[in-house]
């Protein structure tokens, strides 16, 4: 059902855990739902220099969570803010159509974080 | 995260509900029927005839076991044609006479989508709720009776719980009624003892891959007087009610397979459950679905907090443990099982379930890796999980 790509991240899944004094935090999905990701990021000149996730879900929940953290590192805010459903897709070479979703929410949850940096620096 | 050391890591099947291996005594019963046995069982020449008698002691040696007649068994493609055939032809069968269906909205998916479907069609459906630890009242089953009501279908034990219907009392209401009972005993044949007399029943489905005979064979019980519609055209094959080239070799393997779980087997399997649902409920925050008490002997269905029942599945899949979230059928869907929020569970807590289940050939040594495994992949999975810190 799952690529080789999407299986090797949700067992050895990359970034995982918290940031204690994150610069912005991006929580999205429900427990009614299945899916709850946490996203923790800290920036420094504009840069994401480091980023982790808690993730309750799927194992597509988890892949993607640990896709985007490995795609989101290093870029830019406003890099980062252009990753898209495709680009997770394309990386962990496919994602079942039912869970197609799972990518969505990992995007949700990064610029939720990136949003709760934005509102800080008001 | 699920590293493993790959000297130790063992194999062990623990999805008996969704399927079973098929039994050697089985297998080597069927092979005549496949290379030396092959005539068409309808067909009147010496190679029908060896297939025909085949067939009819397959159908007698059923009958006995459930203590029926050998013409009330109907062979079928499994459990799912099987509540089709009962549903649907029971519907079209008595239209004229009422369009009411009392069901339970912990069916399995063959009986609660074909009862969706006549819904569609025009029949009213009462769907029963299920209590919190999984069984129907049968006094609700009486209460919800009305003069249009033509069938009931309640299944006998339920396949994400395990729990056992009273269906001896489900019976006995409808049968005092003149309402027709069918029950769904997918599940429970050859562990929770069927009497299809004493327990009143007018239709009950079987299937034979869920007690180590093959996939693709099902049995309809049809008492006599019970008149219902046939789904498919094309021939006079089961008393007129299922067409088709029978298939003996699947008669004679689930014939064969009867006796393959013993009362030994049962005593055993239910050990090991004790043993599995004790030693799982020491992990924190896990609760077991369904009553312990009238359960399977061999389903165990725990919920984990926190964590989502498909990374738990995978998990434990990459420790070589195949267990199974929710029915195998609805394992595809995102939501979460309909059979534990029918039983009021939380939706955040169906979705952590785990279903293990059983079979004749599970072992100690099995019961304790799975154990073990579980405890791994639960604890890496809360580690990752942003929830219950």
């Amino acid at each position: 059902m799952y690529s080789e790509k999407v299986i090797d991240h949700f067992k050895n899944p990359h970034n995982v855990g918290k940031i204690d004094d994150a610069d912005g935090t991006g929580v999205v999905g429900n427990r009614a739902c299945g899916d709850v990701m946490k996203l923790y990021i800290k920036i420094e000149d504009n840069k994401i220099v480091d980023i982790k996730f808690e993730t309750m879900g799927c194992a597509a929940a988890i892949a993607t969570s640990s896709i985007i953290t490995d795609l989101a590192k290093g870029k830019t805010i406003e890099e980062a803010l252009k990753i898209t459903k495709d680009n997770i897709v394309e990386e962990l070479e496919g994602l079942p159509p039912v869970k197609v979703h799972c990518s969505l929410l990992a995007i949700d949850a990064l610029h939720a974080a990136i949003k709760d940096y934005k509102d800080q620096q008001k | 995260m699920f590293n493993i050391d790959l000297s130790t890591r063992m194999r062990v099947y623990l999805d008996n509900a969704a399927t079973t291996r098929i039994a050697p005594e089985v297998a080597e019963a069927m092979l005549p029927f496949f290379i030396e046995k092959y005539g068409n069982a309808s067909s009147i020449h010496s190679f029908g005839e060896q297939a025909k008698e085949a067939l009819e002691n397959a159908r007698e040696h059923f009958a006995k076991y459930i203590n029926a007649e050998s013409d009330e068994i109907i062979f079928t493609s499994g459990g799912t044609e099987s509540d089709n055939l009962a549903i649907r032809g029971t519907a079209q069968a008595l239209k004229d006479k009422g369009n009411h269906i009392i069901t339970s909205a912990f069916e399995h998916p063959a009986v609660l989508e074909t009862c969706q479907a006549l819904e569609k069609e025009g029949f009213e459906i009462t769907y029963l709720p299920a209590s919190r630890d999984g069984f129907v009242d049968t006094e609700k089953v009486k209460s919800a009776l009305k003069d249009n009501t033509i069938l009931v279908t309640i299944m006998h034990a339920n396949n994400e719980i395990g729990t056992i219907q009273d269906i001896e009392k489900i019976g006995e209401i409808c049968r005092e009624k003149g309402i027709l009972f069918h029950t769904d005993a997918v599940q429970s044949l050859g562990k929770s003892p069927i009497d299809v007399k004493k327990m009143h029943i007018d239709l009950a489905s079987f299937s034979a891959h869920k007690i180590h005979g093959p996939k693709g064979m099902g049995i309809l019980y049809v008492r006599k007087k019970v008149k219902i519609k046939k789904l498919f055209y094309g021939g006079a094959q089961e008393m007129n009610l299922r067409p088709g080239t029978e298939n003996v070799s699947g008669a004679v393997g689930f014939s064969k397979a009867l006796g393959m779980i013993t009362e030994e087997d049962i005593k055993r399997m239910t050990e090991l459950q004790n043993y599995l649902i004790d030693e799982l409920l020491k992990i924190p925050e896990a609760c077991l679905n369904g009553s312990r008490k009238n359960r399977l002997c061999n389903n165990v269905n725990v919920s984990f907090s926190h964590i989502e029942g498909e990374s738990i599945l995978l998990g434990l899949d990459d420790k070589g443990v195949a267990v199974s979230t929710g029915s195998a059928c609805t394992s595809q869907k995102l939501e979460p099982s309909h059979v534990l929020l029918a039983l009021g569970v939380k939706p955040e807590d169906a979705h952590g379930s785990i279903r293990f289940s059983l079979s004749k050939y599970t072992t100690k040594e099995e019961i304790d890796y799975a154990i073990n495994s579980v405890k791994t992949v639960v604890e890496n999975l809360r580690k990752i999980s942003p929830l219950g810190k």
